[in-house]
């Protein structure tokens, strides 16, 4: 089984070999509301951690999606584009924005386990 | 004996009367007005002096007056062009919307349940600007041309990825639109090249976008395609600034690959008025929907799946995306693109095509004759014949003067001139005499030469939707209209106590002079000499603006409060680069601040960094300290609402503008709540450098169902070297050193600056004063009725509140489940359009009742309010169903009233008539609760067909 990461910017990565898979947290759907757009990056574009990456819209809000690790964009998630009902769905899951090819795996050390990232979405409500 | 005349109008404008207001203070624990004031607002800012203006005069005398002004205009008649044409206001539009308060006194359609009206009207509008343009996408208006191709720009830079800065603008667009152009384009690090096609050519870089006007200023049409190609090729994006009217004849430049199309429908019905207000149009590819600024208006579905209209695509916005908005765009010019739409609805396709027609036959019936004696500046042309008059140009100009004609001198050997709706047979005679040929014209000619290429004649069909098909009797456009008004709660219907919106009385003797001809008739660059009481008219406001606000010099020109915001930021701008302070860019804003102030700043060009309130909801001083000395050498501003967005008087008003000040900054002052300080504080002397007016807030311009308005600005002595100017018209328009122009027209919306007059004008100093004391009573009378039932968030150091008060719905969504959005959709089947709603605080509801509300209209509001509470305490002791409630179902429509089906666990009469007053007077919601997911999902902005609502006639 892949390992899953958590961001204190509400992004999950899941960890197959190079390649990660990266989408926003079950606790960042719940707080935008029902999402009506997604923006995924294009494969082959190159991300640093901490940048912007993708966008996501709800009637209400918009944010920017970060990644949480530097790489190469490998595919977006063109489903959540046509579809974006399946983040608030399965965010965890079909959910995903898009998937990335790891350069700098060290930075995966800096990420939060599943219970560290509850943890720090129950203390830190917004 | 006391003429009580004069002081007449005070009492109609204010809703309390004497004796109510005695009470309503005894209610909050007052015995004098004066005490209860000095109780709320800083000694340091209160004001013990009376404004020094004229006495308050009677509707009659005022109109009189203005009337006396207004005749100083010479109302010539116009073949001047340049994006703004003679039209005719179809009569049963002029009645029935623009004198209509049914129509002029709504709000922007926030709440789409109860402006389901405005909203289909300006569907249509949409619908018939992208039909025109042939493109995928418009929105629902923006301010001006000039500022709609500033906003295509700045569009093209928000999507570009490449860090092109190269914005190509033809030589051959409005001059008034380089203008705005330019402004806008300064803060941006964006350099403007102003030149022809030939120079286009020889950009070697990537562009960022190129400009082409269609048909270009002197009336040239010529096939644009190679022109976009160009621009193009360069990975610029293409913006076709186009005459809507022309669009009905010649190919449309959607047609042609245009990736933006932008322009004035003024044209379409809407009165000159020496510069505006007219709802500018922006339409572009499907591709860039999410970058485009604006409201735009798309279809969705009601809670029962019926059709149902909102406001779409929100997080474009500024009250939601702050400084990463796509435009500080707030308020544009709703009730001119609704009357624009109009046009079109009673004309229809042939009509319009028509009236387009006319105007190119009597332009070739005079370039034909005109031309044995002059060139042709170009023979391909729509309504605009451009001449070369050589060394006659003098002369020609001078007899036009004398027979009472305005022309438009290009340059010394040249002249051109525009015809439009209203040119009749004998106006092109008498232009024949002007120019020297001795030739009378019997009939129209419609086999004189054609001036329209046949590669650009138009084949594409357009508005061919049932609504533009349909209303062409006065009969049927009478009840359309009539149809559509009654879907909508304005304040002929109850008060709309919309926070920071200051929704007063417009009165009738200030609107009337909005149509008097003397104001409409006058074409924005008619010579000065000729708009002689419009002159008098802007400078005897402006001195009364400056003596209410403190400010010495006031700038008219910004068409919209955030037009003003970012005029003001600009003077700061450029006041600091004056004084070799490049690098003063930072930005403090509170982060309760209005969405526009943070848009504003990022397009002059600054930084913005947000400071938190304290829990009294005030800029915390130590905060504001920090900030300030850490940005000390990049300080530029601070931009503060006074009072508070909270609803307060904020006490340490005074020490904050100093804190600013000793760290080399600006203080920007954002004058939504201006109403709660005309007549006993003046910004301009307690700290603040400039400020914007709301004129259609504090001073009496309706909001048009979301425009227009007018933001004037106000600076102290040293910004004044700072404020816009013009460059068409440079006569009292401004100051050489300005930052140059930041509307179309050198007065903005000037037609509707003589509403602000009348106001000023009828209350007089006295009555400006009590108006601001009602304004404060009334809301703190609010707060006390509801105490008990909803908690005032935010009060001053006495426990009282400013002229508005927010309640706070969150303890009771915790407690009952009931939202605010609940309670807000409740209110219309109470007949009351909703406060703001979780602005500036979520879950939250900001009351601004204004002084015009008379004491029973906000009793009953309150007794609205405080029985929906006794609703809510029914969800939370399980009387009412958690689920299947008065609040989760609300609004109720009559349909699902009058059904054969009633399943809801409660019953009818709880539904429709909680309150007695209901039976003698409802509002039917037309549709139930919008679903705002489904219609920003499933995106559709064009107009729905009507087959749904169509019996079959046996």
């Amino acid at each position: 089984m892949s390992e899953v990461k958590y961001s204190k910017k509400h992004e999950w990565v899941s960890i197959d070999g190079d390649v990660g898979t990266v989408g926003i947290t079950k606790h960042a759907t719940e707080q935008l509301g029902d999402i009506v757009f997604a923006e995924v990056p294009d494969a082959g574009k190159a991300l640093t951690s901490g940048g912007e990456a993708a966008v996501v819209e709800s009637v209400k809000a918009a944010s920017d999606v970060y990644t949480p690790v530097t790489g190469e964009v490998v595919e977006g998630n063109a489903a959540i584009v046509a579809e974006p009902a399946l983040i608030n769905q399965d965010p965890e899951g079909k959910g995903w924005f898009f998937k990335i090819k790891i350069t700098s795996p060290d930075e995966l050390a800096a990420l939060m386990s599943k219970a560290d990232y509850d943890k720090f979405v129950e203390e830190n409500p917004s | 004996m006391r003429d009580h005349r004069t002081s007449e109008f005070i009492k109609r404008h204010i809703g309390p009367s004497q004796a109510e207001q005695t009470k309503m203070l005894d209610s909050v624990g007052y015995k004098s007005m004066e005490q209860f004031i000095k109780d709320i607002v800083p000694s340091s800012i209160l004001e013990d002096e009376q404004l020094d203006l004229r006495d308050s005069v009677s509707e009659q005398k005022a109109l009189d007056i203005l009337k006396g002004i207004a005749s100083k205009n010479t109302v010539n008649k116009s073949y001047i062009g340049m994006g703004y044409y003679g039209t005719y206001t179809p009569n049963v539009v002029l009645r029935n919307i623009l004198e209509n308060p049914g129509w002029y006194t709504s709000y922007t359609p926030y709440q789409p349940e109860v402006a389901q009206g405005r909203l289909e009207m300006l569907l249509n509008f949409q619908q018939m600007i992208t039909d025109l343009t042939n493109m995928d996408i418009a929105n629902a208006s923006l301010l001006d041309e000039s500022t709609a191709a500033a906003e295509a720009v700045a569009l093209c830079q928000r999507i570009n990825k490449e860090d092109a800065k190269i914005v190509f603008v033809s030589e051959n667009c409005n001059p008034q639109t380089i203008d705005v152009i330019r402004t806008r384009a300064e803060p941006f690090g964006l350099h403007v090249m102003v030149g022809t096609f030939d120079m286009l050519e020889t950009i070697k870089d990537n562009i960022l976008c190129g400009i082409i006007s269609y048909p270009d200023t002197y009336g040239l049409v010529e096939n644009i395609e190679t022109h976009i190609k160009t621009i193009q090729s360069k990975k610029g994006k293409a913006i076709v600034v186009a005459d809507l009217l022309s669009l009905t004849l010649l190919k449309a430049p959607g047609e042609m690959g245009a990736d933006i199309v932008v322009g004035n429908s003024q044209r379409f019905g809407v009165p000159m008025g020496y510069g505006g207000p007219h709802a500018a149009f922006f339409a572009a590819k499907d591709e860039y929907k999410r970058a485009m600024p604006g409201r735009i208006i798309g279809v969705s579905v009601d809670r029962k799946g019926n059709q149902a209209l909102r406001m779409a695509l929100q997080t474009r916005e500024q009250h939601i995306r702050r400084e990463k908005a796509t435009s500080n765009i707030c308020t544009a010019q709703a009730l001119l693109s609704i009357m624009a739409a109009a046009y079109g609805i009673y004309h229809g396709p042939d009509g319009i095509k028509h009236i387009a027609e006319r105007a190119n036959t009597f332009a070739n019936m005079f370039a034909s004759e005109v031309t044995p004696k002059y060139k042709l500046v170009s023979d391909t042309f729509f309504d605009t014949v451009c001449l070369d008059t050589g060394a006659d140009t003098a002369d020609i100009l001078k007899r036009a003067y004398n027979y009472g004609v305005n022309l438009r001198k290009v340059n010394d050997e040249r002249i051109s001139v525009a015809f439009d709706e209203t040119t009749e047979l004998k106006d092109i005679n008498n232009l024949l005499e002007i120019f020297g040929v001795e030739k009378k014209l019997e009939a129209l000619d419609a086999n004189t030469a054609k001036s329209i290429p046949d590669d650009l004649v138009r084949t594409s069909k357009f508005m061919e939707h049932e609504v533009f098909n349909q209303f062409h009797s006065e009969t049927e456009m009478l009840r359309y209209l009539k149809r559509l008004e009654d879907k909508d709660i304005a304040l002929n219907q109850s008060m709309i106590a919309l926070g920071s919106c200051t929704m007063k009385l417009n009165a009738v003797a200030e609107m009337i002079p909005v149509t008097w001809p003397e104001f409409g008739g006058l074409h924005p660059f008619a010579p000065v000499d000729q708009a002689q009481g419009y002159q008098e008219l802007f400078e005897d406001l402006k001195k009364m603006l400056s003596e209410i606000t403190g400010f010495s010099g006031i700038s008219l020109q910004p068409n919209a409060g955030a037009q003003g915001e970012y005029a003001g930021l600009m003077t700061i701008r450029k006041f600091h680069i004056s004084n070799g302070d490049e690098d003063r860019n930072i930005c403090i804003i509170p982060e309760s601040a209005h969405g526009t102030n943070p848009a504003s700043a990022q397009m002059a060009g600054m930084k913005v960094v947000v400071i938190d309130c304290d829990e009294e909801g005030n800029i915390d001083l130590e905060v504001l300290k920090k900030k300030a000395e850490e940005h000390s050498k990049n300080l530029a501003a601070l931009m503060v609402t006074y009072p508070s967005t909270h609803g307060v008087f904020e006490e340490s008003i005074v020490d904050i503008c100093k804190i600013i000040h000793d760290h080399g900054g600006q203080v920007y002052m954002d004058g939504a709540n201006l109403n709660a300080l005309v007549g006993i504080a003046k910004p301009g002397e307690f700290g603040p450098d400039v400020c914007h007016m709301n004129l259609h807030k504090t001073f009496c311009i309706p909001h048009g169902g979301g425009g227009p308005g007018m933001g004037p600005i106000g600076v102290n002595k040293h910004l004044e070297p700072f404020l816009p100017n013009h460059s068409v018209i440079t006569e009292n328009s401004g100051p050489e050193t300005g930052m140059g122009a930041v509307s179309a027209a050198p007065w903005g919306s000037a037609s509707i600056l003589p509403i602000s007059w009348m106001y000023i004008r009828m209350m007089g100093p006295k009555g400006l004063r009590e108006a601001t004391e009602v304004a404060i009573l009334n809301a703190n009378y609010m707060s006390k009725k509801l105490e008990g039932h909803f908690k005032t968030l935010y009060k001053g150091t006495k426990g009282l509140v400013a002229h508005e008060c927010i309640i706070d719905l969150r303890p009771i969504k915790a407690e009952s489940g009931i939202s605010e959005e609940d309670i807000a959709k409740r209110l219309i089947d109470y007949g009351f359009h909703a406060p703001t709603m979780s602005w500036p605080v979520a879950g939250t509801l900001m009351i601004e009742p204004t002084e015009s509300e008379s004491l029973n209209e906000i009793d009953k509001f309150c007794n609205a309010l405080i029985n929906i509470k006794k609703e809510v305490l029914m969800v939370q002791n399980k009387i009412f169903d958690e689920k299947d409630n008065p609040l989760k179902n609300a609004p109720h429509t009559h349909q699902e009233l009058t059904g054969d089906v009633w399943e809801h666990k409660y019953t009818r009469e709880q539904a429709a008539f909680p309150l007695k007053y209901l039976k003698e007077n409802k509002f039917w919601a037309p549709v139930s609760r919008v679903d705002n997911v489904y219609g920003d999902r499933n995106l559709v902005c064009s107009c729905p067909s009507l087959d749904s609502y169509r019996d079959e006639v046996a």
